[in-house]
Formats: structure tokens, sequence, C-alpha cells
């Protein structure tokens, strides 16, 4: 039986999006389409294992879902209209099977139900949740538990997303070529978002990281053309590729210039470099120059011997695309480690006097860091001291602690 | 669907245009609104006399207070309004980002609940 059910659960990850996509086009709305999947899955889980599964297991889902739906409709119309038969459901009833099952008529289908998650007319979290519900498949619950949200808070913002939809009319369709650029920035974003929370998260988060992967590779499959994308793909897999090197057995941060290079995922960087070369040639944009710069890490021994030059050199083309202190603090870290530590706190000391960092942990962390590496222990001590006070996640604050343990011990040993 | 395109401005940036930009901004005002009416968008609109002419009734237990003037004291001040027909929230805002006022002050794009 378990072994029945697995390909049953690898056909839910694979093709949840597509069907889901192509019903909300056919329906008209997210929650009959995304009522109707399940339906269909759920029946898919009583028959399959018995009757063995379909040849053709995306049409077969799809039909009958199709007939869940009309089912539904047909249902809903008796009781609220009286018995008029409703337009959906002589459209419904229409639309040939064959048109629906054409791999293209599909892939398209979901691109309109990306760029649908992604309309600029939902706030970010909408954005987000909708994203990993619909295109995802992912249940409300595990978004929740991702997120650290309430389920009945995650429902809601779900539930207002749809009504949103719906009610202001956002259409459901891929952008026009004029405005694909700008719209793709938006769905970029909601990506490397879903990245970035289950890459700083322990347990759960797990799952978004590689949700946020297969996005991209999802991404790329049907905007072959747009490098940004490739890009974005290569900086995930570049920074996932370090995954089981960042973190101690017993859960707590490791540098980068601290991680057994051993442990990083060769084929994963590997794919990373031939995505991120490939962008670059085409126009690089922000994802790419970020994907460059995990590169030159990805492909040194050792931090030492890392080419800081080029990376510095990389920081500053990323900046003039993207101004950011946030980048300029990367910079400023990756200067201490190509000129000389000075060079770099002098850079921390304009961040600093802008003050546009304030409260940002890493600000005086780095700072910490590049004091200890000139030995000052008493000065490097209160630098990780002001970053502990700022630091929200469990794990860099025992990093911190353990850090400022060694600065006060060190003190403590001076003549 | 049917829009309800709401013109924010300063009404202090209006009073700073000169007679020249003023009489630009007029035309420009005639302009749109004839292309609207001729790509078949256009439901109605109109411009509104500024928040100093303006008049607040509120009714507390049956009692009607009639007051001078908008209650919230805000930056922006609603100076006009489309009204329009449009496919989806597209082809609305891409209407209200054509609106001559667009570069002084924000649009807020409403949907209308239909009725029935």
């Amino acid at each position: 039986m378990a072994n029945e059910q697995e390909p049953l659960e690898q056909i839910y990850r694979d093709e949840w999006g597509r069907i889901v996509a192509t019903l909300i086009r056919l329906l008209g709305s997210f929650d009959l389409a995304e009522e109707a999947a399940q339906e269909a899955f759920a029946v898919a889980l009583d028959q399959w294992p018995r009757q063995g599964i379909p040849a053709n297991p995306r049409a077969w889902l799809i039909s009958t879902a199709r007939h869940k739906a009309l089912d539904a409709l047909r249902r809903k119309t008796r009781w609220e209209d009286g018995g008029n038969p409703d337009a959906k459901l002589a459209v419904l009833a229409q639309e040939p099977t064959v048109a629906i099952e054409e791999d293209g008529v599909v892939e398209d289908d979901r691109l309109r139900l990306i760029f649908t998650c992604c309309h600029p007319a939902l706030n970010a979290d909408a954005q987000v949740a909708l994203t990993l519900r619909t295109l995802c498949g992912l249940t409300t619950e595990q978004i929740a538990k991702a997120f650290l949200v309430p389920l009945p808070a995650m429902a809601q913002r779900l539930v207002r997303a749809k009504q949103k939809i719906r009610d202001a009319g956002i259409p459901y369709r891929t952008p026009p070529r004029t405005e694909l650029a700008e719209r793709l920035q938006a769905v970029l974003l909601v990506v490397y978002l879903v990245f970035n929370e289950g890459y700083n998260t322990a347990g759960e988060g797990r799952a978004l990281s590689d949700e946020a992967i297969r996005l991209g590779r999802v991404l790329c499959e049907l905007l072959p053309a747009e490098a940004e994308v490739r890009g974005l793909l290569a900086l995930m897999l570049l920074h996932d590729a370090r995954r089981e090197a960042r973190k101690s057995s017993d859960g707590d941060l490791i540098l980068l210039e601290d991680q057994d290079r051993g442990l990083w995922n060769r084929k994963a960087i590997g794919e990373g470099l031939s995505l991120a070369e490939s962008a670059l040639r085409s126009g690089p944009g922000p994802y790419s120059v970020q994907a460059a710069i995990a590169a030159v890490h990805a492909q040194a021994a050792s931090a030492i011997i890392t080419d800081w030059p080029q990376i510095v050199a990389l920081y500053d083309v990323l900046l003039r695309m993207q101004p950011s202190p946030v980048i300029e603090l990367n910079r400023a870290a990756a200067v201490a480690m190509s000129e000389g530590c000075e060079a770099g706190l002098r850079l921390l000391d304009e961040l600093e006097e802008r003050a546009e960092l304030r409260g940002y942990y890493l600000l005086p962390a780095a700072r910490a860091d590049m004091l200890r590496r000139l030995g000052e222990w008493s000065a490097a001590a209160d630098a990780y001291r002001t970053a502990l006070a700022l630091a929200s996640q469990e794990a860099e604050q025992r990093f911190l602690t353990r850090r400022l343990a060694e600065m006060e011990a060190a003190v403590r040993l001076e003549p | 669907m049917q829009y309800l395109l709401l013109i924010y401005n300063a009404e202090s940036q209006w009073d700073a245009l000169s007679e020249a930009e003023a009489a630009k901004m007029h035309k420009e005002f005639g302009a749109f609104t004839q292309s609207i009416i001729a790509s078949g968008n256009y439901k109605g609109g109109n411009q509104l006399h500024p928040v100093s002419k303006a008049t607040t009734v509120r009714v507390h237990d049956g009692k009607t207070i009639v007051t001078d003037g908008p209650f919230a004291e805000t930056k922006e001040q609603l100076g006009g309004y489309y009204l329009i027909d449009a496919a989806d929230l597209d082809e609305a805002t891409a209407i209200a980002a054509r609106i001559p006022s667009a570069g002084m002050g924000p649009i807020e794009v409403r949907p209308i609940v239909p009725m029935g």
C-alpha cells in the first residue's frame, strides 16, 4: 500500500498546480477549482491503489475534477437560481476534453496562475500564501506552520486574497510582452521570499526552500528566454548547496568561512554554475549577479583563497543596479577580506553614520567579526553584545553568545 | 465591470499652478475624457469643488448635525472622479494611469458592487 501511495504523492506534487490552473480558467473561480481538484485527488487515492494508475493521470484527474465541478455547479444552480442554467455550467459542459489535455494549453494556464497569484494588487503576504496554496499545493496548515502564523489567520489571508481577485476583477492572464518584465519582478520576488523563509528557518522551513527551487524550475521551463529566471534558480541552488554545511548537528550556525566544504552539494553547485553562466551571458540582472557572487564562493576551496576582489567588483555591479544598505554591508565584509579589516571597518563607520541599518543585528555582528580578526578582543566583545541584543533567531543568538564568550576569555588572558 | 476612479490631490498643489499650467491641465482632462468616451469606457465623471466648499452631515440619535468642511484632516483630498467600464482591473489601472493629474497624486481604483 505504502509503495502504491508514493507515486500518487509524486503525481500530486507534479500535477496539482497544473490541474488547478486549468480548472481556474474553466471555472472562473479559485475556490471551485481547488475543491474540484481536491475531490479528484480523493477519488484517485481511493481508486488507484485498487485499479492501478491510469495511463495519463493528468487527463484523468482534470476530467474527474471537471465532473465534480459540474456536479457542484448543478447543485448550486438548482438551489440558488431556481434551476436556471448557469453560464459557467454551459461553458464547462462544452469545453472539449481534448483541448485541456494538451501540454501547451496546460502550461499557458500555469503561467496565468503564477502571474495572477503575484498580481501587484495583492499584498506580498497574500501573493506568497496564494502561490504556495494554489500553485504548489501546500495545505493552509502547512503554510501557516512554515510562516509561524496561526492557522485561522492564514486561512483568512487566503480567503481575502481570493475575494479580492474576484471582486476587484484581477484578470486571469499572462501579462502582455510590454508589461512582462515588470510583472516578472513580482513573481521572482515571491519565489525568493519563499526560498529565504525556508533557508533562514529550521525544521518546517526546509520544505519552503525546496518548494521555491521547484517553482524556479517551473518558471525556467515556462519562460526560457528570461535570463533573470535562470539567475534566480542559480542563486537558490548555489545557496541551497551549502545547506548541510551551514548548521552543526546541534543546530548551531556555521559561517561560510568555517564550513566543511566537503559537505557542499556538488551536483547542485554544478547545475547552479552553468545556469549562472548562461544567465550572465544573456545580460545580467540583480539575481544573476548575486548568483555570480555565490558562484565565486562555490568554486573556492577555502575562504582564504576565495577571489575576494572579484566578489567586491560584483557587489559594485549589484549596487549600481539595486542600491541598498544591506548590499553595502555585504560589500564591506568582502572588502575586509580583500583589503584588510581596517578598510572594512571604515565602510561600516560610514554605514553606521547613515543610520539606515539601525536595529539590524548583522551590522554590529560584522563589526565584531572584523575587530576579532584584528585581535581587538574588548571592542569585539562590545560589538557582539550589541548584536546579541538585536538578534531575533535562536541559532543567531547561540552563535553570538559563543563568540562573545570567546572574546571575554581572550580579554581575561591578556596581560 | 465598473470601477470608480477616485482622484486624490493636495489642493495646495492645484492652487500653486500658474494660469498657463492650469489651462494646459484643463485641456488635457478634456482630451482624456474624450478618449475614454471614444473607447467606450466612460460612464461618468466630475471635478469637485475644493473641501473648503464642502459640508458634512452627521446623524446622531435621529438628530441631524450640519457642519462646515470634512472631518478628517488628510494631506490629499478627493478632487474628482470617473466612473468607467473596464474588462478587468488591469484595464482599469491602465486608464487610471492616463488621468492627466495622476503625476500629482494617487488614483484609487474601486470596483463597483454589481446591483442585484
